[in-house]
């Protein structure tokens, strides 16, 4: 099936002549029609504007243009980036009908690559969750068990990859966003070190720990989408300004002598039995390809989780403060008679309680608490200091090691429903992603075999600042000396029982 | 742990129900609890890490840019009037 080809394969036949980008985009959108009602991948879709890039590209291939190495594979953006007139909604309903009057530098990157953009993808509100059941319009299925959440917060991105309702998508990952869905969908998800990939445009939940990057179906893919996407911006002052290497080049490096850590503490309650195995199974795989293993130890993993949700909420809370209900977004309809101030103060309250839902209070309100007069100290001072001491775990590990290997989720897919009144246990499930947000830097989760229930696992390689190359590398090596990449969901379309 | 929502939700500007603060309360302690496990980490010496990627602070020419035109900037306001975002009367008229 077209809608299942590789990237780098389609763009191969295009060149060749042996078809054309509307073509490829034809099918994408034909089997958008077939499982999209099943699924539940996007917000929003842009079929007219994908085919119109498409045939632009035809017409650009035609004349003997020379063309970006993604032109014509069609993408999906998670709605979290800005697109010029597009509803840009971040699945809330405070931004239902905002339409950004920019494009974020990615999607311009997108844009001026020529990849005809599908439309955006669903996400967990404001990117806080790891379900995509904090969707404010609909929920997203996962393609290998429709019962089952297909991880968060780029939830719509990895469904829509591995559906093949998407060639490509690109996700954000703030504590594990694009990893573990990607992980949970039996997907490759790329978390590029902070500042590697542009921010501007994209709507801010937590400015420090925030990234852009790629969801693919192969590392080779997710190499391309990262090179396309990467580089200095001088509209983002966090950006690094630092080459971006031919990340697909080094591919084919050999990993012999390559060495790779594994963290006791990863490894320790909590962890799936089937999860444990693959995981386990697939750092063999890497040895028996040349690689070197070390035991190593991170020793502050153990308070990861609650220094995330106190520096992540403490942004979250100051970020999220602009939705007041007066420079765009929805604002509340109840009316207030009052003609004082107490008039501006109940909009503002009336549209932040109706426009947001839970978990983004929950969020907003955990890290007003932790900024708050009396526990500034106690919480958000301390947990900058334990972030400190996590980062340098990674320092003193990269002395040792190219990079370290880790489970991405602690368990598969879990059930729709099963932890959305627990909320602890839900931060819980990213105990393993969370760090590498902490500490700036990339990681990248690659399928690695399947649970007895017929569910996807991940295998996580995290690598140095800049380390990039390193993970695709071994992350490449392993892919192509196993099979796991080429399982597809048994996923049941329109008209099926 | 106890947490004044009622305080804590009037800081973040967010209107709540007493069954809402009550359901909110119950959960923000246990989050609260759990959080608090980082009081027995020993951080003698060590210095807040705001971002981890050091960054020096960047500068640019101070010149005069295009920037977004008063019709796209008003283009997704709830309410305007005469170029301007339109709220509540917050001052009784003279």
């Amino acid at each position: 099936m077209l809608c299942y080809a590789n990237a780098h394969e389609l763009v191969r036949r295009m060149q060749a002549g042996e078809l054309s980008a509307q073509e490829i985009t034809r099918a994408v959108l034909e089997r958008i029609d077939e499982v999209e009602g099943t699924v539940g991948a996007y917000v929003n879709l842009c079929p007219e504007r994908a085919l119109e890039t498409a045939g632009a590209v035809d017409d650009a291939r035609a004349r003997g243009t020379d063309l970006p190495p993604l032109a014509g594979v069609p993408i999906a953006v998670k709605d979290v980036i800005c697109m010029q007139g597009m509803p840009t909604t971040c699945s809330s309903r405070i931004l239902e009908n905002f339409r950004p009057p920019y494009d974020a530098t990615v999607a311009r990157r997108v844009i001026d690559g020529r990849m005809p953009v599908l439309g955006k993808a669903n996400m967990d509100e404001f990117a806080m969750g790891s379900s995509t059941e904090n969707s404010a319009f609909h929920i997203t299925r996962n393609p290998w068990d429709t019962e089952r959440i297909p991880g968060g917060s780029s939830g719509g991105s990895a469904a829509a990859v591995a559906a093949g309702e998407a060639i490509l998508a690109l996700g954000s990952d703030t504590g594990g966003s694009i990893r573990q869905p990607a992980c949970l969908c039996g997907v490759v998800g790329l978390k590029p070190t902070y500042g590697r990939v542009s921010r501007y445009g994209l709507v801010a939940f937590a400015s420090s720990l925030d990234q852009i990057g790629p969801i693919t179906r192969s590392v080779r893919d997710c190499a391309l989408l990262l090179g396309a996407i990467s580089g200095h911006d001088p509209l983002d002052s966090t950006s690094l300004d630092e080459p971006v290497p031919d990340y697909a080049a080094s591919l084919e490096r050999p990993v012999s002598g390559m060495r790779i850590g594994v963290p006791a503490e990863y490894f320790t309650e909590g962890i799936d039995g089937d999860v444990r195995e693959s995981v386990e199974a697939a750092i063999d795989q890497l040895v028996s390809l040349g690689a070197k293993r070390v035991d190593i130890s991170l020793p502050h993993t153990k308070y990861a989780v609650a220094t995330y949700y106190i520096v992540a909420t403490a942004e979250a809370s100051s970020n999220l403060a602009r939705y007041d209900g007066v420079h765009y977004g929805y604002r509340s309809k109840s009316a207030d008679q009052a003609s004082d101030a107490s008039a501006i103060i109940a909009l503002y309250e009336n549209t932040r309680a109706e426009g947001f839902g839970d978990e983004v209070k929950r969020r907003i309100m955990l890290g007003t608490y932790a900024l708050s007069a009396g526990y500034y100290d106690a919480y958000y001072l301390r947990a900058l200091r334990v972030r400190t001491l996590l980062r340098r775990d990674f320092d003193a590990a990269f002395e040792k090691v190219d990079c370290v290997a880790c489970p991405v989720s602690p368990t598969p897919a879990f059930r729709i429903g099963e932890k959305m009144d627990d909320p602890l246990s839900m931060y819980l499930s990213d105990i393993y992603t969370i760090s590498a947000n902490l500490a700036g830097i990339p990681g990248i989760s690659v399928p690695c075999g399947l649970t007895s229930q017929g569910l996807p696992v991940g295998l996580q390689l995290l690598g140095s600042p800049l380390g990039e190359e390193a993970l695709l590398r071994l992350a490449y090596a392993f892919e192509q000396s196993t099979e796991h990449h080429t399982v597809r969901p048994e996923l049941a379309g329109k008209g099926a029982a | 742990m106890r947490i004044d929502v009622a305080h804590i939700a009037r800081l973040s500007r967010i209107a709540m129900s007493e069954e809402e603060r009550a359901h909110f309360e119950e959960q923000l302690a246990r989050i609260v609890d759990y959080v608090d496990q980082l009081q027995e980490v020993d951080v003698t010496d060590v210095p807040p890490t705001a971002h981890a990627i050091t960054r020096h602070n960047v500068f640019r020419a101070d010149e005069p840019r295009a920037s977004l035109t008063n019709e796209q900037a008003l283009a997704n306001a709830p309410d305007e009037a005469r170029g301007y975002f339109k709220v509540p009367a917050i001052i009784e008229e003279a």
